[in-house]
């Protein structure tokens, strides 16, 4: 029977929703148990959101001071000591699980299984290569641990409230370098709902023109309560920071809208945004391949059509 | 210092990939085949650091067929010093394309090693990881900037909380993000001169690396297509479709 052990991501103490949509896999995999890792300096307030997912069986906590910070060369030894008698080891596929996980594997001598979109049977799994634009089914070797990463927009976070899983505190005892060291996190501090768990999500592109322009951009997400994301080439442009880019390298994203305006909708925007519930374009070229994938679409110039919108919102 | 390059040969990033209809493969006969997008930036790179003189020699690994000899002539052309092939006809999967980039810093001791953060064919973003935790070395995935000083790199990482910077003690990894830089052109003068500059030439079969791929791929299917919506003529009409489905 499978057991699988899911790696918590966090930040600033909070457990990141991945976690619990990486613990939805772990379900589907219907094995007869699913304990969750927790690696952090201090573990308890990010052990008790996750002893609260339903499906979780046990959490178990590694505190250090060595894992104030995700460092994959620091928390990969740690991880495959902790692997030991399980099946399957799952982490999302966020920049976190795709730093670690690989690392992990190598360590357990281990191929991984990158973004899991659907677990097929407890070694079957099915995922996207080409940007996308195919989706393949792999066999994993029973022989073997599998080493996943969760495509977080494929899944929904399992529920929490009900659970109250049992904290363990895990002795692991592994010789951890000191060759990598964290110096310092920028981030952009944003009152705006996060891209990745947003319900809705506007996005600017190139045709938003430039930096001062991208703030018709904020103030209407902010109107309809939305995260906002871009494309690529407009954060090359230098119109907003890297962490706002939505696509085949910067966020897969899921949200119930999505709102692209200014974007073409070139295949690498498109990839990160195939999950969307609705998907509205606005670009005032008709035949721009966005067109081709929103439920809605609205030719016309941004400047104009964004005043009208918030008008009509009322 | 030398710098050890990871220079896959993929499909062009402006194809538009077909799978084939008995799920058996993607179509690649004829399709235009380029470097891996992320792998000329990791190239650009090291030729910066070389042309900043924190580097003497660069060095592209391609592992793959016996035709890869054009691909890694671009990688010359563009300004590498040497290329090294690891001939196999199969497709090598992460962890074996580690070892096999481990076997070669044995033999050639790099102070730097830098791939692309992911091969736009498999999508998979491993390889890099992997090499790392097989030499036991540091790892400075998905990186926008390098900076290389007193023996260590400082690496300023895209994630998706923001931008990380970490040190990183050399020798070390290196992944690279896209906006790490813009790689250069390739001139006419410089094919030419690539013609003379050496491809050392290995078999897969003499590293001694074991090929054991644990993943097996048994179907290939297209994606699910999102079915085309409708055209709406004006914002009002806009809103009132978004808020008759309870969206706004
Ligand atoms: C390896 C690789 C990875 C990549 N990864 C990503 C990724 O993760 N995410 C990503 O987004 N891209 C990615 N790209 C880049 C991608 O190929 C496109 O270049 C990019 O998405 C284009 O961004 P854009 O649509 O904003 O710009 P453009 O393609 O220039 O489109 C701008 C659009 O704005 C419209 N427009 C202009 N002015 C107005 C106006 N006033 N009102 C309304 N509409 C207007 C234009 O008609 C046009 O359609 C990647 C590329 C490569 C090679
Ligand atoms: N066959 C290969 N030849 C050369 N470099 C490779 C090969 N496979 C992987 N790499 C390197 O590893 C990086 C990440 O690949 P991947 O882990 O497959 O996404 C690539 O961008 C290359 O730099």
């Amino acid at each position: 029977m499978s057991k699988i052990l899911v790696i918590a991501e966090h930040l600033g103490g909070k457990l990141n929703s991945s976690t619990a949509r990486a613990v939805s896999a772990a379900v589907a995999v219907k094995g007869e148990a699913i304990d969750v890792l927790v690696l952090a300096d201090s573990v308890d307030a990010i052990a008790s959101e996750a002893a609260k997912i339903d499906g979780v069986s046990r959490v178990l906590t590694v505190a250090r001071p060595e894992n104030a910070h995700p460092l994959a060369a620091v928390l990969a030894p740690q991880i495959a000591k902790a692997a030991a008698g399980y099946s399957h080891v799952f982490v999302p596929s966020t920049t976190f699980g795709k730093d670690v996980a690989p690392r992990v594997a190598a360590l357990l001598g281990v191929a991984q299984v990158s973004d899991v979109m659907s677990v097929e049977g407890p070694h079957t799994f099915k995922r996207p290569i080409y940007a996308g634009n195919a989706i393949i089914t792999v066999e994993a070797d029973p022989a073997h641990t599998v080493v996943a990463t969760i495509r977080s927009a494929s899944w929904s976070a399992a529920a929490t409230g009900a659970n109250n899983a049992p904290i363990e505190t895990l002795a692991i005892d592994a010789a951890l370098p000191t060759h990598t060291r964290f110096v310092e996190l920028k981030q952009g501090a944003s009152d705006r709902p996060d891209l990745q768990s947003a319900s809705k999500v506007v996005s600017g592109g190139r045709g938003v023109g430039s930096k001062e322009n991208f703030d018709i951009i904020f103030k209407f997400a902010d109107k309809i309560g939305a995260a906002v994301g871009a494309s690529r080439a407009a954060v090359d442009a230098g119109y907003v920071p890297s962490d706002l880019q939505v696509g085949q390298t910067g966020k897969i994203i899921a949200p119930e809208l999505y709102m692209a305006i200014g974007i073409s909708g070139a295949i690498q925007h498109l990839t990160g945004i195939k999950d969307a519930g609705t998907i509205v374009a606005i670009n005032k070229d008709g035949e721009a391949p966005i067109f081709e994938v929103a439920d809605f679409g609205l030719v016309g110039d941004l400047f104009k059509l964004i005043p009208e919108l918030e008008r009509a919102i009322g | 210092m030398k710098i050890l390059i990871g220079y896959k040969r993929v499909v062009d990033y402006n194809v538009r990939i077909q799978v084939k209809p008995d799920g058996s493969g993607v179509v690649t006969d004829g399709v235009k085949l380029s470097a891996n997008p992320f792998d000329d930036i990791a190239l650009e790179e090291a030729l910066r650091l070389r042309e900043k003189g924190v580097a003497e020699e660069v060095i592209v690994v391609g592992i793959g067929p016996a035709d890869l000899t054009a691909h890694l002539r671009n990688g010359l052309a563009m300004g590498a010093n040497r290329a090294i092939h690891v001939v196999t006809a199969d497709a090598v999967q992460p962890l074996t394309a580690a070892r096999v980039f481990l076997k070669l810093i044995e033999k050639e001791q790099p102070g730097l090693v830098i791939l692309g953060k992911q091969a736009i064919d498999d999508d998979a973003n491993q390889t890099g990881q992997m090499l790392a935790a097989l030499w036991d070395r540091p790892q400075a995935t998905f990186a926008s900037k390098v900076e290389i000083a007193d023996g260590k790199a400082t690496v300023t990482r895209e994630v998706d909380a923001g931008l990380e910077v970490i040190e990183a003690e050399l020798p070390a990894v290196i992944t690279t993000d896209l906006r790490l830089n813009e790689p250069r052109f390739i001139k006419l003068p410089d094919i030419m001169k690539a013609k003379s500059k050496p491809i050392d030439t290995i078999e897969f079969g003499s590293l001694g690396v074991e090929a054991n791929d644990h993943l097996k791929t048994t179907h290939y299917a297209a994606p699910a297509k999102r079915s085309k919506g409708v055209m709406v003529k004006d914002a009002a009409e806009l809103v009132a479709a978004l808020k008759q489905k309870g969206l706004l």
